[in-house]
């Protein structure tokens, strides 16, 4: 089937407001080339599962796309429509399994050179959403925090190495009370601007007391998730004929209630099994899991506050071994988990930079229980380091000042 | 819109807006620049107007040549540039001072460890399941070489990480193929067969497949592959285990293999891959690092073996390059050092350095190379014909 014999029936499995928004504009999906649309199908399928930024970039994408004329379409989609795609890719269920259609997709593109081609016509295509439907001004500075190196007792090689480079370094925290401080900050941030999904707290072990105004996500609340998700992968690996792209697609079309998850808020347990059925590594290492759960909570929800506090991850052992999750009392690696945390936390920082407002957003990381802390605002110096003695919440107030 | 590619601003690299072209050239550039600062290279393309080596033909038949292939990537932040350079102290300050370094070389296929792997060994970007134990589909040059110049089959050898890798030595090409290809050594199949029975002792050494966690094939040693281990390496079962219990990682132990191989069948063509450092996929920093620094050790050892063994010393050529890269920390379809799907530039591009008796010593060149110019290379280093690789032979070094 190609796109242009869409009818509204086609989307009768989809969820009701992914069908209702489909059908309302289908025109407009009908005029799409078959490389670019189930890329857009894989985003709407899931709309009634979306963060409501997400929501709102999907109306207005079709929105824009609608607007075009017949020779706008051809300037917008010209990249794609040049991309030839395998003979058989029109008989895949591509309204109904748009993912299973991407994988094969981006396998193909790969195999005849086309990646590329497509990646250049992608990007021209982002550009000119962008530019047709830019993103609305935040109602407060954004703001991230990292919390690292949980358990360390010593640690004597340079952390924060990029970060100082774009901010301040301060050598004489104070770090009484620090991660109920940091927590509190955001928690009067909530209180103060109710956004939903507007204030995030992210835990790779254990997380602290907090609001229930927060959006929280913590390693050790999905541990019967994770365990749930382990059991699966290690049934389907032991079936006959079950390579990684096929466990990959079956993993893909898990749901919360698959896994065990019941009563939740829908849309945040679908982001949570999410984070361990498309993240690589998620399953197996907190600090992978904190890295990955902090740049898709940016990407997706685009929070106004993002906090994330890291632990020690579990120590390296075969693969196999890690998956099958046996080890109830695993040995954790402490050390390595620090120097994890601190490129996740420039990896955070990126990431908030990619958002609206980055000029005047505000990130501050510290190293948990020591004296050491990063700041970066648009107020403070960058690359030089500062012995000026201040608690956390000083150091807060300075960021945001 | 597909977030793998539509998160981004634009094609920016170190907040420039760059074609891809331009960041190859940047990455070529700035990794020059490393490399004059830190290892104290020269800019080799003043000298390419010198002419082509010149080298005897009894010269060219005694020469051996070792490749060493990362299949991982590791990125400039990691290794050359200076934040990284205490990484690799035995590249930086042992071998790039004797070699010439090609710090722009890139990748046009598929970039998946075991079709990258494929495509070097061919010469010719291979299209087959990164996933599934398919040989190549063109001649390798283990097949070239050993057809053409009417070697046995002791004198090429591959020693491959990854259960996944055992049927890179021999293509299914017409005229080529069987019979005529490498002989593959897989060190975890040697210790699988060996450790019969008390596998949790030697665990660390078996890890497999890192380019997704899922991807976990089975180690399962057999006969033959005690044989080989008796026959070929000359180790009992005991010597063997008791010096697998001293090693760390799959690396360490491919290299052991291989320093046996060296000492025992000395090969005129060994190649070795290594993959310690493609742990990064599972997203934790500090092991990719450790990876890195592992494989800058055990680079160093081999060259050191080189230099130790009769049959090796004065006439050996050792090329060493990554498969691929990595993502760059700035394109937002990636996670950085995590993966390489996003097939941007850096991704694409990397470096090969050579060392030997026939090689100009302390050189960088930028001048823009392809991964598939390897069998073509090796090709007009030993004296086959390479007829159906697409590359081109690396003009200074032939």
């Amino acid at each position: 089937m190609l796109p242009r014999d869409l009818k509204a029936e086609d989307f009768a499995g989809y969820p009701p407001q992914a069908k209702k928004l489909a059908v309302e504009h289908i025109a407009v999906l009908r005029a799409l080339p078959l490389s670019f649309l189930p890329s857009f199908l894989r985003q709407l399928i899931d709309y009634d599962y979306k963060f409501p930024l997400e929501r709102a970039a999907i109306d207005a994408e079709v929105k824009v796309i609608g607007s075009l004329s017949p020779k706008g379409l051809n300037e917008w989609f010209g990249g794609f429509a040049h991309i030839s795609l395998s003979p058989n890719m029109d008989r895949v269920d591509w309204v109904n399994r748009p993912a299973e259609f991407l994988e094969q997709e981006s396998a193909y593109l790969w195999t005849t050179g086309q990646l590329d081609a497509f990646r250049t016509a992608a990007m021209e295509y982002g550009s000119r959403q962008q530019a047709a439907a830019p993103a609305k001004p935040i109602p407060i500075q954004r703001l991230g925090i990292a919390i690292l190196g949980q358990g360390v007792t010593t640690y004597d090689k340079p952390l924060f190495r990029y970060l100082r480079t774009v901010g301040t370094y301060f050598t004489q925290v104070d770090p009484t009370n620090g991660v109920a401080q940091l927590v509190a900050a955001v928690e009067a941030r909530a209180k103060a601007h109710p956004v939903p999904y507007g204030h995030w707290y992210v835990d790779g072990g254990q997380e602290a007391a907090h609001s229930p105004q927060l959006t929280s996500v913590s390693y050790a609340a999905l541990k019967p998730v994770r365990s749930s998700l382990l059991h699966y992968i290690n049934k389907q690996i032991a079936k006959p004929g079950m390579g990684p792209e096929e466990l990959r697609t079956e993993m893909a079309r898990l749901v919360p209630a698959d896994l065990g998850m019941r009563g939740g808020d829908p849309v945040l347990d679908r982001f949570q099994v999410q984070m361990f059925t498309e993240g690589s590594g998620t399953q197996i290492f907190s600090t992978t899991f904190a890295m990955w759960t902090a740049r898709e909570a940016l990407r997706r929800a685009q929070p106004l506050t993002l906090l994330v506090r890291y632990a020690p991850r579990q120590a390296q052992r075969p693969m196999n071994e890690l998956l099958s999750n046996t080890d109830k009392t695993p040995e954790l690696d402490y050390m390595g988990s620090l120097v994890d945390a601190d490129m996740g936390t420039y990896y955070h920082w990126i990431d908030q930079q990619r958002l609206t407002g980055h000029n005047s957003s505000a990130f501050l990381a510290w190293f948990e229980g020591h004296n050491q802390a990063v700041v970066i605002a648009p107020t403070l110096p960058r690359g030089v380091e500062s012995t000026s003695a201040m608690n956390l919440g000083e150091l807060l107030k300075l960021a945001m000042s | 819109m597909s977030e793998q590619i539509f998160n981004g601003t634009g094609m920016k690299y170190r907040g420039q807006s760059m074609n891809p072209a331009e960041i190859a050239a940047h990455l070529g550039r700035t990794r020059r620049d490393f490399l004059r600062t830190a290892a104290g290279l020269s800019l080799g393309t003043a000298l390419i107007g010198t002419g082509p080596l010149l080298r005897a033909e009894s010269r060219r038949r005694k020469r051996k040549v070792i490749v060493i292939t990362f299949g991982g990537g590791a990125r400039d932040q990691e290794t050359f540039a200076p934040e990284g350079q205490e990484n690799i102290p035995h590249l930086m300050h042992e071998l790039i001072p004797q070699s010439s370094f090609f710090t722009r070389m890139t990748n046009h296929g598929i970039l998946g460890h075991y079709v990258a792997t494929a495509s070097l060994a061919t010469g010719v970007y291979e299209t087959l399941n990164n996933f599934a134990a398919i040989p190549p589909h063109h001649p390798t040059v283990f097949e070239y070489f050993r057809k053409d110049l009417k070697r046995p089959s002791s004198d090429a050898w591959v020693v491959a990480p990854s259960n996944g890798f055992n049927r890179i030595g021999q293509s299914d090409a017409r005229h080529y193929g069987d019979g005529l290809g490498a002989t593959v050594i897989l060190p975890k199949r040697l210790l699988d067969a060996a450790s019969a029975g008390k596998k949790d002792d030697y665990a660390h050494l078996i890890h497999d497949n890192y380019e997704t966690p899922y991807y976990t094939p089975q180690v399962e040693g057999s006969e033959f592959d005690l044989q080989q281990l008796q026959t070929i390496l000359k180790l009992s079962v005991s010597d063997f285990m008791a010096h697998a219990r001293t090693l760390s990682s799959p690396d360490e132990l491919s290299v052991f293999i291989a320093k046996r191989l060296m000492k025992l069948e000395a090969p005129s063509l060994l190649w070795i891959t290594m993959h310690d450092m493609d742990i990064a996929h599972s997203g934790a920093y500090s092991l990719y690092v450790e990876g890195i620094q592992r494989t800058d050790r055990l680079c160093g050892e081999i060259w050191k073996a080189v230099q130790s063994e009769p049959e090796y010393a004065g006439n050996t050529t050792l090329l060493i390059l990554p498969d691929f890269g990595r993502d760059s920390d700035e394109d937002a379809g990636g996670n950085g050092f995590q993966h390489h799907r996003t097939g941007d530039i850096a991704s694409r591009t990397t470096w090969m350095m050579a060392l030997g008796p026939d090689i100009r010593q302390g050189i960088v060149y930028e001048d823009p190379v392809q991964s598939i110019d390897l069998v073509p290379t090796l090709g007009a280093m030993m004296g086959f014909s390479t007829q159906l690789a697409k590359g081109k032979p690396i003009k200074q070094l032939v």
